[in-house]
């Protein structure tokens, strides 16, 4: 009742203070012998170092899932370029602002990470720290209860307790609530890295390479698919060149290179076609992606 | 006189320095009550770049109870409002 009336002039310091005490003393009131309330307030003690413990370990979690995001994303952002810059270099600039648009989605999910693993870094930092003040203050009540126990009779130990009582339970307030600021904070961020998820998982900044809903990643395919062929054609050539020079002797220094790329592709056949039977046939047939599609 | 800031730890602060504390609070104070976040947020902040340059912070294993408490750096306004009654704390 004192404190509602003359809240007006005690501010908020104060006032926050006083609800501090009174959670204290109620806890107090209740035992018969204050002794033990020792006993019982170290054991709450315990009981809470235990649960911030577990509460820094849960950050670090949401922290360690952030950060797969992030990796994930930048990931996806540097393949989106990549393929825009390839676009480009087929003089496809339609199909590399598609992938620019994706990789700017993409971007801006990962600035939105970036913030949110700084705030959980710092939540944890936060919780740790008031772990170890609270572990701190539990082995000096450890040891200050000890003294009292085995000091004073119930009736003397009463100012004692109540003076190493206030100050332990002030601080188990304290982390209490930095717990659940944390734990708020934490849920808050798993939502959103769960949108993340879904986002990343519905294709929507996806480049998808062998999934069919990536348009970009297939028309570059396609676009790719014939001069691949024939750099793949003039590496082979060179592999055999270098390879079997007393073969090809004749032709060895490169002036004419038609020639020696159909020896080579015929000397190469032989052995390539256990493994890889289609390789050099779809080179012949440059037609054939159009088949799939169609 | 032993200030904590919430979340960060317990101050000792010169009695000098209080007067200062004092007419911050009391900012801080007519902010919550006509609802105004960004003064509430200016006194806060105030607040505790005053105690932290002027408070020296107490060892951890102490067991002195604060004479105030202040909010952590981040709360808003709703969350101090919880903070002055009992419903707003974990019991300890």
């Amino acid at each position: 009742m004192l404190m509602k009336g003359t809240a007006a002039r005690m501010g908020v310091m104060k006032r926050v203070s006083l609800v501090f005490k009174a959670k204290a003393n109620k806890a107090l009131d209740k035992m018969e012998d204050p002794r033990e309330t020792l006993d019982y307030s170290y054991q709450r003690q315990l009981e809470l170092l235990t649960k911030v413990r577990r509460g820094v370990a849960d950050v670090a979690t949401s922290r360690k899932r952030v950060e797969l995001q992030m990796n994930q994303l930048q990931q996806q952002s540097n393949k989106l370029e990549d393929q825009a810059r390839k676009a480009l270099g087929m003089g496809r600039e339609d199909l590399a602002r598609g992938a620019l648009e994706r990789k700017a989605s993409a971007q801006g999910q990962l600035n939105d990470l970036q913030a949110q693993y700084a705030q959980l870094q710092a939540e944890e930092e936060k919780l740790t720290v008031a772990s170890q003040r609270l572990q701190s203050k539990v082995d000096a009540f450890r040891t200050r209860k000890e003294t009292i126990k085995a000091t004073y009779t119930a009736a003397e130990a009463q100012t004692r307790i109540n003076e190493a009582f206030s100050g332990i339970s002030e601080e188990m307030g304290d982390v209490g609530m930095a717990i659940q600021r944390a734990e708020d904070k934490t849920a808050q961020m798993q939502a959103r890295a769960g949108a993340i998820d879904e986002l990343m998982a519905s294709g929507a900044l996806d480049d998808a390479v062998g999934g069919n809903r990536d348009d970009i990643q297939n028309e570059l395919d396609m676009l790719s698919a014939s001069s691949d062929v024939e750099s793949e054609l003039s590496r082979l050539k060179g592999e055999i060149t270098a390879g079997a020079p007393k073969q090809l002797e004749g032709g060895a220094n490169g002036n004419s290179q038609e020639a020696q790329g159909a020896q080579g592709a015929q000397g190469a056949q032989a052995p390539q076609a256990q493994t890889q039977p289609a390789s050099i046939p779809a080179a012949d047939r440059p037609a054939e992606p159009q088949d799939g599609e169609g | 006189m032993i200030v904590r800031i919430s979340g960060e730890g317990q101050f000792s602060i010169d009695d000098v320095a209080t007067a200062e504390l004092n007419r911050l609070d009391s900012e801080l104070e007519a902010a919550v009550n006509r609802n105004d976040e960004a003064a509430f947020t200016a006194a806060l902040h105030g607040l505790l770049e005053q105690v932290r340059a002027q408070g020296s912070a107490l060892p951890a294993d102490t067991l002195e109870p604060s004479d105030l408490i202040l909010p952590p750096e981040d709360a808003s306004m709703d969350e101090v409002r919880e903070m002055l009654t009992e419903e707003g704390l974990i019991p300890g």
